[in-house]
């Protein structure tokens, strides 16, 4: 019944959901990183800043992440020539895509970051500011410590998000998950066992990002 | 503006603040100076690549028709999605364990696929066992697609929505003697619904960014893939990403601000319970709330 799966070795199941896996994991670093800097510039006390942070935010969530994706084949990389210090064509794709993914989700994780600044209550700052803490003691000590465990939640969200999201990659040529799939399911005659083998690779692999995810979020929130 | 993170600026702030803001805004000229030169480099800047943007023909050719099709599929999926959801969202908070666990597996498990392979399983689906012209069937698969992903986040936002409402109306509608059924009909789900506005219409903004999906990969004519033709039609690839992007911002941003005003609104109005489920709302819907598990399927609303 599943013979036909061993036919496909470009790429496999196993290198396809792998290819998921890794798009997932380096982009999500790299969106945590892009989207914290973004948080900082949007509750930064310097107006030109917070312009920008906001600008982005709103122009990058309200553009589909297909129209980015696709604008970084065949508009960096065609027109611009920015090639990401790839020479080979899928390794090319594979870093666009991860530029793409990083810049839209960034958008999302930073909006998820300064929802877990406001949830810090107004009084905590004023009591760091009290006792004669600097800006930096009250940031690092008071504030974020209190923040970062109020988003594990929303990040959660926002990670799943993100490995549903990568079969976008697919659309480039990027050969994970859904590419995979698009070409078997239009080869083979198991339609719906093509279906459910994928279903069941993503729900293996966003199930734990939940459940332990969340367990975590459940476990450091911060008690009022 | 006072912020949790710092004082009003003094004196010294000011002036720190000042050189900051020089020393971002020369890096942001400069970020835009290289944009413009790369873009120049290359010939995108040449008025003959933006003009056909100005005269009509581009945009009854080629956007127009494929923001309409965008629109259609949205429009249709939602429509389709709403009492879909509501049906499997009331299906969860049902009393009977054999209603209540079989709804919450579909929602959980649709919720958990990418919507880019259901809509390729759907295309698949339409082509093999029915007898949908090819011309309609991307349309189909993508509504499809659409359908199952969306009515699985909208039954959490109604499960949501119905959890939001106080206590007192339940108990209320019981005290007076309404049945079951009565009490979800004409007491929680009529307020659930106008809580719901500003979630469902944020909602939208996410599928209308789906259809996108079906452009690239089931050949849907909808708006990205009318900027292929254009762009293949007029070689202008660069404007044309530029003049849908706007076309999609500023779709959505309408959306957006629809929504809020909505939220507003409603947290204003002196007649409601006061239960609002905005978009934010639902980005955290986290099941400790709601008393559902930490499914596989949050995030719906990115």
């Amino acid at each position: 019944m599943f013979d036909f799966i061993s036919d496909y070795d470009n790429p496999t199941l196993w290198g396809a959901f792998w290819m998921t896996v890794k798009l997932t994991v380096v982009s999500g670093l790299g969106s945590l990183i892009w989207g914290t800097l973004l948080a900082a510039m949007r509750v930064s006390p310097v107006p030109l800043m917070r312009g920008f942070g906001t600008a982005y935010v709103n122009i990058v969530r309200n553009i589909p992440l297909t129209v980015i994706i696709i604008f970084t084949s065949l508009g960096l990389a065609d027109i611009f020539g920015v090639t990401m210090g790839a020479t080979d064509f899928k390794v090319q794709g594979f870093r666009l895509a991860i530029l793409g993914f990083v810049a839209y989700t960034a958008a999302f994780v930073c909006e998820a970051i300064r929802s877990g600044i406001n949830t810090v209550p107004m009084g905590q700052a004023e009591a760091a500011r009290a006792i004669g803490l600097t800006f930096t003691q009250t940031l690092r000590l008071i504030i974020l410590p209190q923040a970062f465990r109020s988003v594990i939640g929303p990040l959660a969200n926002v990670l799943i998000a993100l490995t549903k999201n990568t079969t976008v990659a697919a659309a480039i040529g990027v050969a994970e998950a859904a590419y995979l799939m698009k070409e078997m399911i239009e080869n083979e005659a198991q339609t719906l066992l093509i279906g459910a083998v994928f279903a069941f690779g993503f729900v293996v692999l966003t199930l734990p990002t939940g459940l332990i995810l969340g367990w975590l979020s459940k476990r450091l929130a911060v008690k009022r | 503006m006072t912020s949790v993170l710092y004082d009003a600026p003094g004196p010294r702030a000011k002036r720190r603040n000042v050189l900051i803001s020089v020393v971002f805004f020369a890096l942001l000229a400069l970020l835009a100076w290289f944009v413009w030169d790369a873009m120049d480099e290359k010939g995108q800047l040449e008025w003959a690549l933006w003009k056909p943007f100005t005269e009509s023909d581009a945009w009854t050719t080629y956007l127009l028709p494929g923001l309409g099709d965008t629109l259609t599929a949205a429009a249709l999926a939602m429509v389709i999605a709403l009492p879909l959801g509501a049906f499997f969202g009331i299906s969860r908070l049902s009393d009977h364990v054999w209603v209540r666990l079989p709804a919450a597996w579909v929602v959980e498990f649709f919720r958990a696929i990418p919507v880019l392979l259901l809509m390729l399983f759907a295309n698949e689906f339409y082509d093999r066992w029915t007898n949908v012209s090819s011309e309609q069937r991307p349309l189909y698969a993508v509504v499809t697609g659409l359908v199952l992903y969306n009515a699985s986040v909208l039954a959490e936002v109604v499960r949501a929505g119905i959890l939001a409402l106080p206590k007192g109306q339940t108990e209320a509608a019981k005290a007076i003697g309404l049945r079951k059924g009565q009490t979800m009909s004409s007491i929680l789900l009529p307020q659930a619904v106008t809580a719901m506005l500003p979630a469902i219409v944020s909602q939208l903004v996410v599928i209308v960014k789906d259809t996108a999906l079906g452009g690239v990969m089931i050949g849907f004519t909808e708006l990205l893939n009318s900027r292929g033709t254009l762009a293949a039609n007029y070689a202008n690839p660069v404007p044309s990403f530029v003049v849908v992007a706007i076309l999609f911002i500023v779709l959505n941003f309408i959306l957006t601000s629809f929504a809020s005003w909505l939220e507003k609104r409603l947290r204003r109005s002196k007649r409601s319970t006061g239960a609002v489920l905005s978009a934010e709302d639902m980005e955290e819907l986290n099941p400790a709330a709601t008393g559902g598990t930490y499914g596989t399927g949050a995030g719906g609303t990115i």
